[in-house]
């Protein structure tokens, strides 16, 4: 039974969409809009590319900089160094774990096949044994040839002094190189932050849903509840915990993530409160849809709109928080690589200026470009650029 | 440049016209595209006359008239072509200051939406005086005296009493009689009313029109009106413009265009009045929903422990019985209780009292237990932008409830039952593939009804659901409502303040007051003899306005 009300002048039913060419895209139309918005912050795009760019490269780090070859080829044998331990007998020595730097095992791997090093040849924890000056020491390229190879066996004609055995940016007070703790340093940051701030979104997103859907005595008791929580000195909590336990990763993650997850909750239940009132909330429940359907459904993609716009800030300011706790010693255990354990070596040693400056344009620089990101993903939701 | 302007003009004109639109486009840039939303718009305005703007929404009605004051958002609009003359004086090219200058003092403004065009933090003393002190260069207590000079004139009680009143104290009618008396503070040569009674209620409209019509007089303005409404620009207009696409189409005098519209489009929204009468009851037919006593109290808690002093009585024993394939109109001014009646009734706001849905108590009924029943009890509400999931496609929203009620239905019949659902209400059936944003008004409330109907439920709430569409539009809707009752024998309980639509659907009415019946009965007898003056008043304001040609004389 189509009911078509013909011959009726209408201009707004002449204009029909329908006549309209359906994009082939699969992303909705408000979704296109965003992605152009968020294309147009030219800032912003770049800054997202080159810090993925970075990320991915920090993922293998591995593969960059390492103490172990990456494959080597002994008497006919392909060896995996870097994925396999051999132990070291199988080369002539004696410990568990083949040391590769060793001159002796080096040369030995040489004189029967080859190995493929990574371009910089130390791992975060390595400690170089032929620093020819007292640790820290400067980067390579500040000394001369002679001065660099000199605790070389052969000096400056021996194969070990090469650009895979320069410290591009100096070492640090134990003789560890700088580029590959950077290296490190900025995978755990960034890898810390992520899961802190995805695990800290999706309860915050669920709690203020909760609070905010069903209100009520819920959402009375929970705000109550966050108040006082938050009210908690998150810092002095930290410290006393980490002066009682050993810190660890997963430990740090736990404790900081009690009071992060409160960031978000106060938008999304405000975004909940807002939605739960339109006409089509209140015609799903006229469907019959249930409670948790039309929370999926319906109410959170709007409340995702603000979430996303602060995640980039929330993941600058989590790496911030592990950067401070590592520069007061509170943080990751020691020996693991840490941008704010370079940072407090840079304070330590202030006659190697190499530790403060690198650490400090590195952490600036990945803080530089999750702020412009975020920049660009808050235009991108910004509904008033519509026409712009 | 001004100058060359005025001297050419007054060359040729003897009697100037107060304001003179010459050849205006507007354009809008949107992304990359350009939409022309006026396109070679002129008109004249003489001291004293009022022109009424008439279109349906999109037609650059509000655009033109926004554009005499330069109020568009430049630089996304920009006037390519055109000139706009207020004595002489070139306007489109005026510098800030000089527009300023003009702006609420020369030529006011009043906007369509009195609560937003107040500011809710400034007193109703501080609102108006404002303009006073801006042009006039009144002191605070100069002014005093001539604010409540203004409330007197635009009737508001005791105007003295009301300086210290805040906008939200205020009802929408003093609301709007507040924004009048800023625009006329000044007395201005020329008004712009843009839509100054649509969002107010049928009697309050009748009250407004009657004392825009009296200060005009008596102030001798101009006045420009823009409205979509013909019932009050045959009242106020001297002149009239019909506006269509962002061009005028047709002008002339009123009393002209009225009684021989000339083009097609003029024709069209002359037509345009909901018309028809509802299928005849049927004895006998067997009763659908049933409420005794309905009751939905707000609760007012006051004091720190919250406690509850008192309670608002949105619907304060309410008896509703609808019969199938019958419409009952629930009709009432705005507060009166009409919608929180019809989402009471599908339970979607608690209430007291008993509520009979076919045979079954609901009352008591949880959630759950009340889910199987929702499918043949659906809502179509006034909004058609807000009740539709911005972020679905239409087909997700139509399919919603199936999913619900028949978890276990094949894709393909899911997808059938989307297309029959949206056939039925005349649309194509690929609108399914595209977000509601695509869609005009009516095209959207024809997808709220689409998903409503796909169920296949015995009762329809239909709460105002041609109130926000446009005139052509509206009828279009109720032509559309009424096939699918006669095809489906659909129950309707409808939910309306616009009067001729109710006439034009319904068997029986209930008249609402503060939620209280004030009268029911069939419809005919209560638009033919009304008995209660409420009900009266109600009438004469609707239809007096609402002038349909031949039905009140003036």
């Amino acid at each position: 039974m189509p009911v078509v009300s013909a011959g009726v002048y209408s201009p707004s039913l002449a204009r029909s969409p329908a006549d309209a060419p359906r994009s082939a895209s699969r992303l909705s139309p408000i979704n296109q809009r965003r992605l152009a918005n968020f294309r147009k912050n030219r800032r912003g795009y770049w800054s997202l590319w080159i810090f993925l760019a970075l990320f991915v490269a920090a993922l293998f780090a591995e593969v960059i900089v390492n103490d172990r070859p990456i494959i080597a080829s002994y008497k006919g044998e392909l060896l995996f160094p870097i994925i396999v331990d051999y132990p070291e007998t199988r080369f002539g020595g004696f410990l568990a774990v083949t040391a590769y730097r060793d001159p002796f095992i080096a040369d030995e791997i040489e004189a029967n096949g080859w190995m493929l090093w990574p371009p910089v040849r130390f791992s975060y924890r390595t400690v170089d044994e032929a620093l020819p000056v007292p640790a820290p020491a400067p980067p390579s390229w500040m000394m001369s040839p002679d001065e660099r190879c000199q605790r070389h066996p052969l000096g400056i004609d021996d194969p070990g002094c090469n650009y895979g055995n320069f410290h591009w940016l100096g070492t640090d007070d134990q003789g560890r190189d700088v580029v590959a703790r950077l290296i490190y340093g900025f995978r755990i940051s960034v890898l810390f932050g992520l899961i802190l701030t995805t695990v800290s979104s999706v309860i915050g997103v669920a709690a203020g849903a909760v609070q905010g859907y069903f209100g009520g005595w819920i959402d009375l008791m929970f705000q109550r509840f966050i108040e006082i929580w938050t009210s908690i000195p998150e810092l002095y909590l930290l410290l006393i915990i980490s002066s009682v336990l050993v810190p660890s990763f997963w430990l740090l993650l736990g404790i900081l993530l009690l009071f992060s997850w409160v960031a978000l909750v106060g938008v999304v239940r405000a975004e909940f409160l807002r939605g739960r009132n339109f006409e089509y909330i209140m015609a799903a429940r006229a469907l019959g849809v249930s409670n948790w359907t039309i929370i999926l459904r319906h109410l959170l993609p709007n409340a995702m709109v603000a979430t996303l716009t602060f995640m980039p800030f929330i993941l600058g300011s989590s790496i911030t928080t592990l950067t401070a706790l590592d520069f007061l010693g509170f943080g990751l255990p020691p020996g693991s690589a840490s941008l704010g354990e370079l940072l407090a070596q840079g304070k330590n040693n202030l006659q190697a200026p190499w530790l403060g400056l690198t650490g400090f344009a590195v952490i600036s620089l990945m803080l530089s470009l999750l702020i412009f990101v975020g920049e660009a993903v808050r235009d991108a939701f910004d509904p008033r650029k519509t026409f712009g | 440049m001004t100058h060359s302007i005025r001297a050419r003009h007054s060359d040729e004109a003897v009697t100037e016209p107060l304001l003179s639109v010459r050849d205006l486009h507007v354009d809008f840039r949107q992304g990359e595209g350009v939409v022309h939303a006026v396109r070679g718009v002129s008109f004249d305005i003489n001291s004293g006359e009022t022109l009424a703007l008439v279109g349906e929404s999109g037609s650059g009605k509000s655009v033109t008239a926004l554009s005499v004051l330069k109020l568009l958002p430049y630089p996304a609009a920009s006037h390519p072509k055109g000139e706009i003359l207020f004595k002489g004086k070139e306007l489109l090219h005026a510098s800030d200051a000089e527009l300023r200058a003009v702006r609420g003092n020369d030529i006011s403004m009043i906007f369509q939406e009195p609560m937003t065009s107040l500011n809710p933090l400034h007193t109703v003393e501080r609102q108006v005086s404002e303009v006073l002190v801006t042009h006039r260069g009144m002191r605070p207590n100069q002014a005093r005296s001539r604010v409540v000079e203004l409330l007197e004139q635009v009737g508001i009680d005791k105007p003295a009493t009301r300086l210290a009143s805040f906008p939200h104290q205020l009802s929408g009618g003093q609301r709007q009689r507040v924004v009048i008396a800023m625009a006329l503070a000044n007395e201005p040569d020329l008004l712009i009313a843009d839509e100054p009674t649509t969002a107010l209620d049928v009697t309050v409209q009748a009250q407004i029109l009657e004392l825009l019509k009296r200060l005009q007089s008596r102030l001798g303005m101009a006045m420009l009106f823009i409205t979509h409404n013909l019932g009050i620009v045959r009242k106020m207009a001297d002149t009239t413009c019909i506006m269509t696409q962002g061009e005028i189409v047709e002008r002339g005098p009123t009393a002209d265009i009225f009684a021989t519209p000339q083009h097609s489009y003029t024709r069209h929204l002359l037509a345009a009045e909901p018309k028809g009468a509802p299928p005849a009851a049927r004895p006998g037919a067997e009763t659908i929903i049933e409420a005794r006593d309905l009751k939905v109290w707000f609760p007012i808690k006051r004091g720190l422990l919250r406690r509850t002093v008192g309670h608002i009585k949105a619907v304060d024993g309410v008896d509703v019985e609808l019969r199938e394939g019958e419409t009952l109109a629930v009709v009432g001014e705005s507060g009166s209780g009409k919608s929180t009646l019809g989402l009471a009734l599908l339970r979607l706001i608690s209430s007291r009292g008993r509520v009979v849905f076919l045979g079954h108590d609901i009352q008591g009924l949880s959630w759950k237990a009340l889910r199987p029943l929702r499918r043949h009890m659906q809502i179509v509400f006034q909004d058609p932008y807000g009740s539709l999931s911005p972020r679905l496609p239409v087909g997700d929203i139509i399919a919603e409830g199936i999913r619900v009620h028949q978890p276990r239905l094949a894709a393909a019949e899911l997808d059938r039952r989307v297309v029959q659902a949206l056939k039925d209400v005349g649309l194509d059936p690929a609108a399914r593939f595209r977000y509601p944003h695509e869609f005009s008004g009516g095209q959207r409330q024809r997808i709220a009804i689409a998903r409503a109907i796909v169920l296949e439920p015995k009762l329809l709430v239909l709460d105002e659901p041609t109130s926000a569409l446009d005139m052509s539009v509206q009828a279009q809707v109720v032509d559309l409502l009424r096939d699918l009752q006669r095809a489906r024998g659909l129950s309707y309980l409808f939910v309306s303040h616009d009067l001729k639509v109710v006439r034009a659907l319904a068997n029986a009415v209930i008249v609402l007051r503060n939620g209280k019946i004030v009268e029911q009965g069939s419809a005919d007898e209560i638009f033919a003899n009304p008995r209660a003056d409420y009900t009266k008043a109600l009438l004469a304001a609707a239809f007096e306005i609402e002038a349909v040609p031949g039905i009140v004389a003036q």
